[in-house]
């Protein structure tokens, strides 16, 4: 069997034994700095904007709505079933699709939208990132099929940086099967190393941060 | 070390063309220039520590690989994956084949993967009638071109604006179009349709977390986001080395990955993914597949003092930062790992006598060592590879000449006369070949074997009128004479 084969011609490598335990393990290196949730989320504004993404700070849920209404622009938009998105009533936008959607359903529905709307788990100040972790309220394909993709969320979730992110979530996998951190707009520079937007996910990202 | 004659003319026409210099020169620049602002002390003053840390954890999990391997492996499958363990590419290509008549599948679309490259997945599938779709950009123009790939993060670098209008005019049937953006929308919607019809996901893995039993897959376009999202199927295949204890390693490696090779703080797209969709999740693969691959890194692992070279995270900095390679290009190099990395890793996982002259094409500057994000010795490793290399060599009767030459040598050596002798000679007869400080050309009797090649590329200063011998006799008479006197 492959399996065993290659297990044992690692342990013959490293001349170790099955079930052998493991020699002291390097202490994990999470530095977490406490910051405020205004030096938080101008950091997260200036890092998302640094990278041509949008950040808007948001007063109250109408301001959001406005926004959200001023993006969509009498197109059409898929919107994730995250809770918040409702209280900023979202949902009510005309040309805004939203609902729990069969698979199938939803993959049209996102491939023909001009704007996907989620919410966001968690954002990062430092490198001006959204993390979304997949689940009944956030599918994968909003945040990537349309060409433009619009996140809302409340203030308290912006942490500091990656390390605080994995300090307070050690194990994601425990949570969903995906977590995914957005920094930007899609991007290359395949061709002749010059920077083009939207390659294969959305070109614009908009972020509007709900202070709470 | 002689050089095959067609390699060295392959090198001289790569030097030659003067477009694919300035493609690679300044595609490998700017990748510098760009790490080189994101690591500096006043926005980056923990790099040092870093590096030390990341370097720490490949040393820590590579010495307890069977263990990582096995809690890896048994995360997948608490989350509702499979592992399949694969020895080498004929491996991975027959469980593909199985998987792909099993679903019935006949499009796959790979995201990025080196490993995939490293075993040629495409042709092997390619003849049992799957068609395999390269997604990167890079990798999408690369696979048109029937190429491979130039750089390890940017697979189409040797290729201009107008190389990429002719090959889309001529594979995809569009343009002429000479504008990047432009080109790039071009290849979103024909890979758009792709993604959409495609029934197996194939990506590669930056990272295997341990603790998890997740794959880690950073990208910036997102097609790695759309391979693991709308097939129903997800294979990562990934090296047996690419294992991490734990999800709490990751800041450390992401930090470093995305400065080092596209001096990025955070590429667009990192993925954390363990295992298929979950009860309620509308979306994303019904079946999760880890590949992992051995390929010759269980042979490389026993070799302690080598072992380093598999923390590689693959971030293509040594490439950049390397003389060697951004005059010679990434085909040069016999195998799809180019650059320093490629010359450490290529002779290791293929064995010695394979392209034995890939070590010594280094001048060993250390530049490669001094940007590896896990501070991998790449310098030293190249020294014991020629070693290594030298004694095979020695041990199979070749290189009869410089053998004899050195025996030679040494036999002058022990007769103090005769050498005296002989530099007398040389220092006459060399003597009317110098101009200035050099010697310009060196008579033909030794114009000749493996002294010729070596003296074509070294200048030499003519052999003095008077040898250290003869000074020093001068030197110890004239002390007696004074003394006597």
């Amino acid at each position: 069997m492959r399996r065993d084969d290659i297990l044992r011609d690692v342990r013959s490598a490293l001349r170790r034994t099955g079930g052998q335990p493991v020699g002291e393990v390097p202490a994990a290196r999470l530095r977490v700095q406490p910051a405020d949730v205004e030096s938080r989320l101008r950091q997260f504004c200036a890092a998302l904007e640094s990278l041509a993404g949008k950040a808007h700070c948001a007063a109250s849920c109408a301001e959001a709505f406005a926004y959200a209404s001023k993006l969509l622009a009498g197109g059409t938009a898929v919107a994730s079933n995250a809770p918040f998105l409702n209280t900023c009533g979202i949902i009510s936008l005309p040309g805004v699709r939203t609902g729990r959607f069969e698979e199938a359903h939803l993959r049209s529905l996102c491939a023909s939208a001009d704007l996907g709307i989620t919410s966001a788990d968690y954002a990062i100040a430092e490198t001006g990132t959204l993390v979304i972790l997949s689940s009944a309220e956030e599918a994968r394909m909003i945040s990537l099929l349309p060409p433009v993709h619009l996140a809302i969320l409340p203030s308290d979730r912006i942490l500091t940086s990656l390390d605080e992110l994995f300090s307070i979530l050690p194990y994601p996998a425990e949570k969903t099967s995906s977590t995914v951190l957005i920094t930007g707009p899609s991007r290359t520079a395949d061709i002749e190393m010059t920077l083009i937007r939207k390659v294969h996910g959305p070109g614009e990202v908009h972020v509007v941060i709900v202070k709470t | 070390m002689v050089m095959a004659e067609d390699l060295e003319s392959r090198f001289r026409k790569t030097l030659a063309d003067s477009d694919l210099q300035a493609a690679v020169y300044a595609g490998t620049g700017l990748l510098m220039q760009k790490r080189r602002a994101v690591v500096s002390p006043d926005v980056l003053p923990d790099y040092q520590e870093l590096r030390d840390h990341a370097r720490a954890l490949k040393e820590h999990a590579l010495a307890n690989l069977d263990h990582y391997l096995e809690q890896f492996e048994g995360n997948v499958r608490a989350h509702g994956g499979k592992v399949v363990w694969c020895r080498d590419g004929d491996d991975v290509a027959s469980f593909l084949v199985d998987l792909a008549r099993e679903k019935n599948a006949r499009l796959l679309v790979k995201s990025k993967s080196m490993t995939t490259e490293e075993i040629d997945l495409n042709e092997h599938l390619g003849r049992h009638g799957l068609e395999v779709v390269e997604t990167d950009l890079g990798e999408f123009i690369v696979q048109l071109a029937k190429a491979r790939p130039y750089h390890i993060v940017v697979p189409a670098m040797n290729m201009t604006r107008y190389d990429i209008s002719d090959l889309f005019l001529r594979t995809l049937g569009v343009g002429p179009e000479t504008v990047p953006e432009n080109q790039t929308q071009i290849a979103r919607a024909v890979l758009r349709e792709k993604f959409l019809a495609a029934d197996i996901g194939v990506s590669g893995a930056n990272f295997l977390v341990a603790d998890s039993g997740a794959v880690v897959l950073v990208t910036n376009e997102g097609n790695g986001r759309m391979s693991t999202t709308l097939p129903k199927v997800h294979v990562a295949i990934a090296g047996i080395e690419k294992i991490i204890p734990r999800a709490q390693d990751l800041p450390v490696f992401l930090k470093l990955l995305g400065r080092s090779a596209t001096g990025q703080a955070l590429t667009v797209y990192t993925s954390f993914l363990s295992g298929p969709r979950r009860p309620g999740e509308v979306d994303g693969p019904e079946e999760f597949y880890v590949v992992l691959l051995d390929n010759g890194r269980t042979r490389l692992l026993a070799d302690e003092s080598k072992r380093e070279s598999l923390y590689c995270l693959r971030c293509g900095g040594c490439l950049n930062h390397c003389p060697v390679y951004r005059k010679i290009g990434g085909h040069n190099y016999p195998w799809v790992y180019s650059g320093p990395i490629g010359s450490v890793i290529g002779p290791l996982y293929r064995g010695l006598e394979r392209d034995p002259w890939l070590p010594f094409a280094s001048s060993l500057c250390g530049a490669c060592a001094e940007v590896c994000p896990v501070k991998i010795d790449l310098p030293r490793l190249l020294l014991e590879l020629r070693r290594d290399i030298t004694d095979l060599k020695s041990r199979h009767g070749q290189e009869w000449q410089e053998r004899s030459g050195f025996r030679a040598w040494a036999w002058v050596m022990k007769h103090p006369r005769i050498y005296e002798m002989l530099g007398k000679m040389g220092s006459f007869m060399l003597r009317p070949h110098a101009s200035g400080h050099w010697l310009r050309r060196v008579p033909f009797v030794l114009n000749v074997g493996p002294l010729r090649a070596w003296l074509s590329e070294r200048d030499l200063p003519p052999l003095p009128k008077r040898s250290f011998r003869e000074l020093w006799r001068r030197r110890v008479k004239g002390r007696e004479n004074h003394a006597a006197r």
